[in-house]
């Protein structure tokens, strides 16, 4: 893949924004089939500069209108906001109180930094195959809950470009949501609570909630490669250490002894899940059998969600198909069918499309046509109806299936 | 509604007819009366359904809520008043009549100020809430269906196939038991406080409620629209005050909203001087016991607790002549000149007793005002001890008040419990500012200490006052 470079990004974004930003399919998601009356008109975007310019308050009248100004201003980031009262360019223009954020979806973000306590391989914006399974279990975590529990139909994920993942919902009574009850959502979604002062962040009560105990089996599939090899949690004193401060006083000498006995992560956590489930005697009101298997799990594992990003109706959210400024990486769909396959390091860069795109004039002797049909081509197929939630709510009624409005750009390497 | 003159005319409805009007012995006042009623009947109905909430807000202060004690009590003061309760009693008609009209007629008193509507809704919802629990379980479904609220009862199969994860989920429901409970199927977003916690089970956008905590969502319901409701009456307000045979009554209703018993020129509320001292240790509230100390150590106190114990002390019934012997004797004790205080702080104490200046009558402070607003600085002696104390410093307070240790949990005053109330209570929203009157009823302390000990109530009558003048909500022009 073409290497990146922050300096050329001007040039490729003007040719990203001319031939390759998908702005019919764009436009549809966001128009909700024109159901509403100007609901696309009254959509707030964000518009990042060169220079770290900022301008809030965009607004659009129509496609067209979108595709002009976009490749007039060239922005390096496009945040998408609520729907609001009037036109957000006309905001000045009326009355004190009256210009109000009425309508979005629901959004999450999911940010690798935040499990920075929990993972040994990377630490702030880095990320690698190693760690990216956690982005892959909370996913399936989130989205089975969303599906299932909720009730929710047009679910789309996004990768962010950098270090974590994002989720539109876009059910019509979900756009219609208060703050609060988006509130409630990540709350009923949270698990890991405190900072860098709380050392054990997981406590679960006697009676598990199905949403737990469901999520629990989710991570159970994914434990043993990512945390026991993968991260290797229990590899050494250092890193079990932290483990055993997750776990009771009294049972930290036994676990050191016999830590030092075996030779893996995997033999490790065997003997520590043999103790945990033991009913301790001398401990207090400790629950026997595997709450604090459970628990340490759940801390090394499960999903954790900026409140903030959700709560706010008028919060702005990093558009699906922006380029992310430092990595050169496009906010791509993430297919839910194959999120154990998707690779972040294989998704396109804005360089590497614009080069492609260079490639494909320049050859003038590749003229099969089923050859040719060019990579973007390839890549805007038709896919199936799990990973074009958006492209769902597009249409105005929801009976209509994805094979109708189904031109999901699905970006990753094709195969 | 519509007033007519003297005469009454009560419509006769005959048997079927009177029931099905009123089919239920609690309803959530959607639909206003439209009889005439006589001026005589509308004061009337109004004065009991004031006595009536008057007597749901002490006994709540009293008892705990739910309990039998305080069910019994209540139950027995709803029959008194004539206003009704049960269901399954013969001819209710008059007594939900009653119960339906003065409803109506106090939201006309109530609606004015924000804290008039908070009074005037917290003390609606524990009366709905007793009625609701009392309500036998076969007619809940109907109740429900009468009142618009579509929440439906899952039929047996539907439970029987959820019914280790709805066990799972409700922490209300203690085991295996869900053959003899219902459970309802509503929107997940009507049950925010429930999903919130994972305290429900949620499927397909749906949450599955046991009946126990249906009560909270329909209390919840009742508070908004009844919220709702009073700001749009408020706005209608002035149409209804322009008629002046209302307007005297109205305005009487809710400025006595906290008892005859309490007017200074009552029969409760003369104390001597003499009395103060031992007045202080045997029934003062820890702030206003705290405020006396440091005045009778010191001889004096800066300004907020003046103000704070100022108040106080006229609320439970010093005279503006008492007031000023109090104040000035203490003062000169401190070597302060006796012209020095006429001219500096006399004045001070007759506009709180509302004879200079603007001339409002100053009513004391609440507690939610004490912990809210104006908090205490080095030198100060103003304030809540349970808020703006050292956890262990009230600790040894209370304890040197001879409050033995096992009346002190350390659940109550831990520093988490206050810091969670003072998290709380900053935020100054009416929703919390409800759930924090419901948990702190009174005086925080009263809530702080286990039911059973009440022991800075002595058998004074004042000691209600002082607890009933403490809590109410009047309102507070007090500028800083």
């Amino acid at each position: 893949m073409e290497p990146f470079d922050p300096a050329e990004l001007p040039e490729l974004l003007k040719l990203y924004y001319r031939r390759l930003f998908p702005y019919a399919q764009y436009y549809r998601w966001l128009n909700y089939g024109g159901v509403v009356k100007n609901y696309f008109q009254h959509r707030e975007f964000s518009f990042t500069l060169k220079d770290d310019i900022y301008i809030r308050y965009q607004s659009f009248n129509n496609q067209s209108d979108l595709e002009k100004e976009m490749q007039k201003m060239n922005p390096y980031k496009i945040d998408i906001g609520a729907v609001y009262s009037h036109r957000p360019n006309q905001h000045n223009t009326v009355k004190l109180g009256a210009f109000q954020a009425q309508e979005k979806e629901l959004v999450f973000d999911i940010d690798m930094t935040d499990y920075d306590d929990v993972r040994r391989c990377c630490s702030s914006a880095d990320i690698c195959s190693k760690c990216w399974t956690l982005m892959t279990m909370a996913i399936r975590i989130i989205d089975r809950a969303l599906k299932e529990d909720f009730g929710f139909k047009h679910r789309l994920w996004v990768y962010s470009g950098r270090r974590g993942v994002h989720c539109w919902v876009c059910d019509e009574s979900v756009r219609k949501l208060s703050s609060a009850v988006r509130s409630g959502i990540v709350e009923y979604l949270s698990l890991v609570k405190g900072g860098q002062d709380v050392k054990k962040k997981v406590h679960l009560s006697e009676n598990v909630h199905p949403f737990v105990r469901k999520s629990i089996s989710i991570i159970k599939k994914y434990f043993e490669g990512y945390a026991l090899v993968g991260q290797d949690i229990l590899e050494n004193k250092e890193s079990w250490d932290k483990i055993l401060a997750l776990v009771p006083e009294t049972m930290h000498n036994d676990l050191q002894q016999n830590f030092q006995k075996h030779h893996s992560s995997l033999q490790r956590w065997e003997y520590l899940k043999k103790a945990a489930s033991q009913c301790p005697s001398n401990i207090k009101n400790e629950k026997c059998g595997p709450w604090l298997e459970w628990e340490i799990m759940l801390q090394y594992c499960f999903p954790r969600l900026d409140i903030n990003v959700s709560k706010g109706i008028n919060h702005l959210l990093k558009s699906p198909f922006s380029v992310h400024p430092k990595t050169g990486r496009i906010s791509v769909p993430i297919d839910l069918q194959k999120v154990d396959q998707f690779d972040p390091f294989a998704v396109p860069t804005i360089s590497s499309i614009c080069h492609e795109l260079d490639a494909i004039f320049t050859s003038e002797a590749e003229k099969e046509e089923n050859q040719a049909e060019s990579d973007i081509k390839h890549r805007t197929r038709v896919v199936g109806p799990s990973s074009c939630g958006m492209w769902d709510a597009a249409s105005a009624s929801p009976d209509e299936q994805c094979h109708v409005h189904a031109q999901d750009l699905n970006w990753q390497n094709p195969g | 509604m519509e007033f007519s003159g003297v005469k009454r005319r009560k419509p006769w409805l005959i048997g079927d007819q009177r029931k099905a009007s009123y089919p239920h012995s609690l309803q959530f006042y959607l639909q206003p009366p439209s009889e005439n009623i006589s001026l005589i009947e509308f004061e009337n109905l109004a004065i009991d359904r004031l006595k009536l909430l008057k007597s749901v807000e002490n006994l709540g202060v009293s008892y705990v809520k739910g309990t039998e004690l305080y069910q019994s009590k209540l139950e027995a003061e709803i029959r008194r008043l004539k206003f009704s309760y049960r269901e399954s009693l013969e001819d209710e008609y008059e007594p939900r009549r009653k119960d339906h009209i003065s409803h109506f007629i106090l939201r006309l008193a109530y609606c004015q100020s924000e804290d008039l509507r908070r009074w005037f809704i917290q003390q609606e919802m524990d009366l709905l809430r007793f009625r609701f629990s009392i309500l036998p379980k076969d007619k809940i479904q109907s109740f429900l269906q009468d009142s618009h609220l579509h929440f439906e009862a899952i039929s047996e199969e539907e439970k029987n196939l959820r019914e280790q994860e709805i066990i799972a989920s409700s922490t209300s429901l203690g085991g295996p038991k869900l053959e003899l409970e219902y459970v309802y199927k509503i929107p997940f977003a009507d049950a925010l406080d429930l999903f919130r916690g994972r305290k429900v089970y949620l499927e397909n956008g749906f949450a599955y409620v046991p009946l126990k905590d249906i009560v909270a969502i329909i209390l919840n319901e009742f508070r908004a629209k009844l919220s709702k409701a009073l700001a749009l009456t408020a706005r209608s307000l002035p149409a209804v005050q322009s008629d002046e045979r209302l307007q005297p009554l109205l305005n009487h209703l809710s400025h006595s909203y906290i008892g005859q018993d309490y007017s200074i020129q009552g029969n409760a509320g003369k104390i001597s001087l003499d009395q103060i001292d031992s007045l202080s240790t045997k029934s003062f509230p820890p702030c206003m016991r705290q405020l006396h100390k440091a005045l009778r150590e010191n001889h004096h106190l800066r300004h907020g607790g003046r103000m704070q114990y100022g108040l106080f002390l006229k609320g439970i019934g010093l005279t503006l002549e008492q007031a000023l012997q109090f104040w000035k004797q203490e003062f000169i004790k401190g070597k302060m000149d006796p012209d020095k205080f006429d001219k500096g702080y006399s004045y001070n104490i007759r506009h709180s007793f509302g004879k200079e200046g603007k001339r409002t009558d100053y009513t004391p402070f609440s507690c939610l005002k004490i912990i809210l607003t104006n908090p205490p600085s080095q030198g100060d002696y103003h304030g809540c001890p349970f808020r703006h104390s050292d956890p262990e410093l009230l600790k040894q307070k209370l304890q040197s008040y001879k409050i033995t240790p096992g009346g002190i949990s350390q659940d109550h005053i831990s520093s988490s419990f206050l810091n969670e109330l003072g998290i709380q209570l900053k935020k100054t929203t009416v929703e919390q500012q409800n759930k924090a009157k419901e948990n702190g009823q009174s005086c925080l302390y009263s809530s702080a200490l286990p039911k059973k000990r009440k022991t800075w109530r002595s058998t004074y009558q004042q000691d209600i006052n002082i607890l009933n003048v403490y809590t109410q909500k009047g309102s507070l022009k007090y500028r800083k």
